[in-house]
């Protein structure tokens, strides 16, 4: 991605010949926006959780930790704008500061996902024979567990921290990835300019690497932003049920859980903010999936 | 001259809206097409021939509409028609063909039921008689075994086979107007002709006009009354085929006739006006004794002996088993069956400085043969000599770290699909010297690609764009540039203009016969366009079913065929009357 910022239309109008116009990345990324108003507001619901996982706990009017048990239940009110938990903490002030927990472990499974997966993929595609068979049968060995059960187990077995759960989640989401890179590699490895490369002397793995690699990105990108989603909710499941991350620390999924038995009492904000935090971050990821392609994508850039 | 048209378009302009607002691909164009008479549109790339034909049958994408004019088919006005009447006309009374047949088939369903669907669909036969009238149309095609074509599947039949079946589903309602798309483009000359007569011959029994949209001048003349030649969207010309040759108007249409390659010119005949850069030393047609500039050390290889020689080739591919598992489980297996031979035993030999045509319809090992001798897959058996090296005995897989890597170059045929499109074109151009070439530096670097660059004449200021941003003969430069980039002594020239137009085709042609001059290279040039290889070649080689059938000097081969396919595939070629 990093020449992409080398296009620049005003340093070429002398010759246009009859070549389509190059565009900038940033009118191109107007355009997509002006396109698609959706892609838009994504982006600019990711900005806002950007914002809360980078600047939250320093923007938010209370401690998250910090108990009170005088103002303990407390309904939404302009003091406390979500209410208040069984302990007197600030719902809202926990909501924005869980932002940065639940956003590092997506954003490291996915990271890592991507690496193993997209790595292991595009070398089943493109070298076939025993690779591609290896890599297939450990897929199919992860997709025969129900997911979030493996993840259980793995957590369970590996021991209960937030390390673990971004590998859990990196390992059960490891055969979307692998297949998807596969196909895409193995639809390549017989284009042309790959061809072309190994005239120029390229080695296999060079030929991955800088001919294949950059070509999946963009179906890569849509992948990681809809697991970006389901990393969360995994994660805030994980917690849900105990696993991994270990009160007081905030965390939706946690959150959630500890809430739950107050809903039947009537005190629903408790469950109902972290819960609305959490759809509102897999909603933005998965609506973000469709822009990311349109804007990683050269071929679309006309 | 009929009295009413069949079909009328008049100041047709057809619009799509871009991000950089509305572009007209079609620009007031008045066409009319008479009952019984078959009309060629005639254009490059991006003329809007195609567009024209969408229009007519209202198959135009999303962003298109038809901004202003009419297009009235007997009587009904087509632009205001609505849709259930639309669905109606098409396949009853305009029907199309399009360029690549097996797209045009559904993969997963039986050629004979496809043919039924249409005559279901449009009440031309019932349930009892569909697959009688499937048979009956299958005949009509000139298909032979009929009922047993009837039970295959588009993936079992060849390339003009298919062809032949999107005829049969395009005339089985006996429709008053056929659109053929490109209807021979992607397949063999002999197969070409084939098709061709046959659309001529059933078209001209029923009575049926034609619209014939094609780049090919030739086929145009050869097989239409009435030509339109397309320029960027408007009509230049509107002429009788006979008259058109004879007698060009319009300049672009002159220029067009110029750059189709044809018997008795050569090639800076293609050309209109003469090329910019100063004369590149013709080449004498028998192997010059000139150095190469190369790095190789020319000491060792004497001068008599032939650059590249190539003796007894053979490519085999293992055939999938036909057994299945569970069957050779239970012993039940079938004797294997031999290999499939790509190539059969092929040898020649290219000298220093000589061009060496390989000719051949699909399928006959041509690929095969100069993927083998580029080292990008494996010979079966054989010897490929390189400069007195068996190049042959490096496995492909390792022939990318040896030192005669560098010396063997090749052009692809698809510039677009050869290009990565996430490089620049300097990144592409680079790719070779980066790997192989001894420059360092990004500034070394930059200036050796700009030298290319202005070698192959491809403006400088375009070498940071990205393929998708260039034209397609700009494409074919850069492809050319990256080949040429580390002074290579045999370059495989792959179908290098099959993608192009003619007119961008010509330029080409006569960039790669100077350079090979300028740089002192052999070209091996594989090809199925007889005319172009008659330009290009010194020698050419005949293949068939990966044998040679015939080798010899250009002039012999072409002019005088000693191989019966040599001369079909001689007279298969469609001329334009001069």
């Amino acid at each position: 991605m990093n020449d992409m910022s080398k296009v620049d239309p005003a340093a070429t109008p002398a010759l246009r010949l009859d070549a389509p116009p190059a565009t900038s990345l940033w009118s191109h990324a107007r355009h997509v926006v002006s396109e698609n108003p959706i892609t838009g507001f994504a982006f600019l619901l990711f900005a806002l959780i950007l914002l809360a996982a980078i600047l939250g706990p320093s923007l938010v009017p209370y401690d998250p930790l910090a108990s009170n048990t005088n103002a303990a239940l407390q309904a939404p009110s302009t003091a406390h704008w979500f209410g208040t938990d069984q302990l007197g903490r600030d719902i809202f002030s926990r909501v924005i500061a869980a932002t940065r927990l639940d956003f590092t472990i997506a954003v490291a499974s996915v990271a890592l996902v991507f690496l193993l997966g997209g790595l292991a993929g595009v070398s089943a595609g493109f070298f076939g024979g025993w690779v591609d068979k290896l890599v297939g049968r450990i897929a199919d060995t992860i997709m025969a567990f129900p997911l979030f059960v493996l993840a259980m187990g793995i957590v369970a077995a590996l021991g209960n921290s937030v390390t673990n759960i971004v590998i859990a989640t990196a390992i059960i989401n490891f055969p979307l990835y692998a297949r998807v890179a596969r196909a895409e590699a193995n639809v390549r490895r017989e284009a042309g300019f790959v061809q072309a490369a190994r005239l120029s002397g390229n080695s296999d793995w060079r030929l991955l690497l800088t001919q294949i690699m950059p070509n999946i990105m963009p179906i890569m990108a849509v992948q990681m932003s809809l697991t970006m989603g389901y990393a969360i909710l995994n994660a805030a499941g994980l917690s849900f049920i105990g696993l991994g991350v270990r009160p007081p620390t905030p965390e939706w999924g946690i959150m959630v859980a500890e809430g739950a038995s107050f809903i039947v009492s009537g005190e629903w904000w408790i469950a109902f903010f972290p819960g609305l935090a959490l759809m509102i971050a897999v909603f933005c990821f998965n609506l973000l999936g469709d822009g990311v392609r349109d804007l990683v994508d050269p071929q679309r850039r006309n | 001259m009929a009295t009413i048209p069949l079909l009328e378009i008049r100041n047709l302009t057809v619009e799509f809206a871009t991000r950089r607002g509305a572009v007209q691909a079609v620009r007031s164009i008045d066409v009319s097409v008479a009952k019984g008479e078959t009309v060629a549109i005639v254009g490059e790339s991006g003329s809007g021939k195609s567009v024209t034909s969408y229009a007519v049958v209202r198959i135009l994408d999303r962003a298109g509409r038809v901004a202003e004019g009419s297009i009235s088919f007997s009587g009904v006005d087509l632009v205001a028609a609505n849709e259930t009447q639309m669905r109606d006309l098409r396949g009853r009374e305009i029907s199309m063909i399009f360029q690549n047949p097996r797209a045009a088939l559904n993969p997963i369903r039986k050629v004979g039921r496809q043919i039924e669907d249409v005559l279901l669909q449009h009440v031309q036969a019932t349930r009892a008689t569909a697959r009688e009238k499937a048979i009956e149309a299958l005949t009509r095609v000139r298909i032979a075994r009929p009922e047993e074509r009837y039970d295959a599947y588009p993936f079992e039949l060849s390339g003009g086979m298919c062809q032949r079946v999107v005829i049969a589903l395009a005339i089985a309602c006996q429709p008053q107007l056929l659109i053929a798309d490109e209807p021979t483009t992607g397949l063999d000359v002999t197969t070409q002709k084939a098709v061709m007569d046959l659309i001529v011959e059933l078209t001209r029994e029923r009575g049926m006009s034609t619209i014939l949209i094609t780049h090919d001048l030739g086929l145009a003349a050869a097989y239409c009354d009435k030509v339109v030649v397309m320029e960027k969207g408007q009509v230049v010309e509107t002429a009788a085929a006979g008259e058109i040759f004879r007698n060009p108007q319009h300049p672009y249409t002159r220029r067009l006739m110029q750059a189709t390659p044809r018997i008795g010119m050569s090639l800076a005949d293609l050309l209109t006006e003469p090329p910019k850069a100063e004369p590149a030393p013709k080449t004498a047609p028998q192997p010059p004794p000139a150095p190469t500039p190369s790095g190789a050390a020319p000491g060792e290889a004497a001068a008599g002996q032939p650059l590249l020689s190539v003796e007894a080739l053979v490519k085999e591919y293992p055939r999938p088993a036909t057994g299945a598992f569970l069957a050779r489980l239970m012993g039940k297996a079938e004797p294997e069956k031999p290999a499939f031979r790509a190539v059969d035993g092929i040898s020649f030999s290219i000298a220093r400085g000589e061009t060496l045509g390989l000719v051949g319809e699909s399928g006959c090992g041509k690929s095969t043969t100069s993927m083998t001798i580029t080292r990008l897959i494996d010979p079966s058996g054989g010897r490929i000599v390189f400069d007195g090296t068996d190049i042959g005995a490096i496995p492909a897989r390792q022939f990318a770290a040896s030192p005669q890597r560098r010396r063997i170059q090749m052009v692809f045929q698809d510039p677009t699909d050869s290009l990565n499109p996430r490089f620049t074109a300097e990144r592409a151009i680079a790719d070779p010297i980066m790997r192989m070439g001894a420059l360092s530096g990004r500034d070394a670097l930059r200036a050796r690609c700009e030298d290319l660059a202005r070698l192959v004449g491809l403006p400088v200021e375009l070498i940071d764009r990205f393929p998708h941003q260039l034209s397609g003969g700009q494409k074919a430069r850069v492809g050319i540039a990256r080949a040429i980039a580390l002074d290579p002594d045999l370059v495989i020239l792959d179908e290098p203009t099959a993608a192009l137009d003619v007119s961008v085709q010509a330029v080409v042609l006569n960039l790669l016969e100077e350079l090979k001059g300028r740089l002192g290279m052999s070209y091996l040039f594989v090809s199925h366009d007889l005319n172009v290889v008659r330009l290009l070649c010194d020698r050419v080689i005949v293949m068939r079913s990966g044998a040679i059938v015939e080798q010899g000097t250009a002039e012999e081969v072409l002019g005088n065929p000693r191989a019966e396919y040599t001369r079909e595939l001689l007279t298969a070629i469609p001329h334009p009357p001069m």
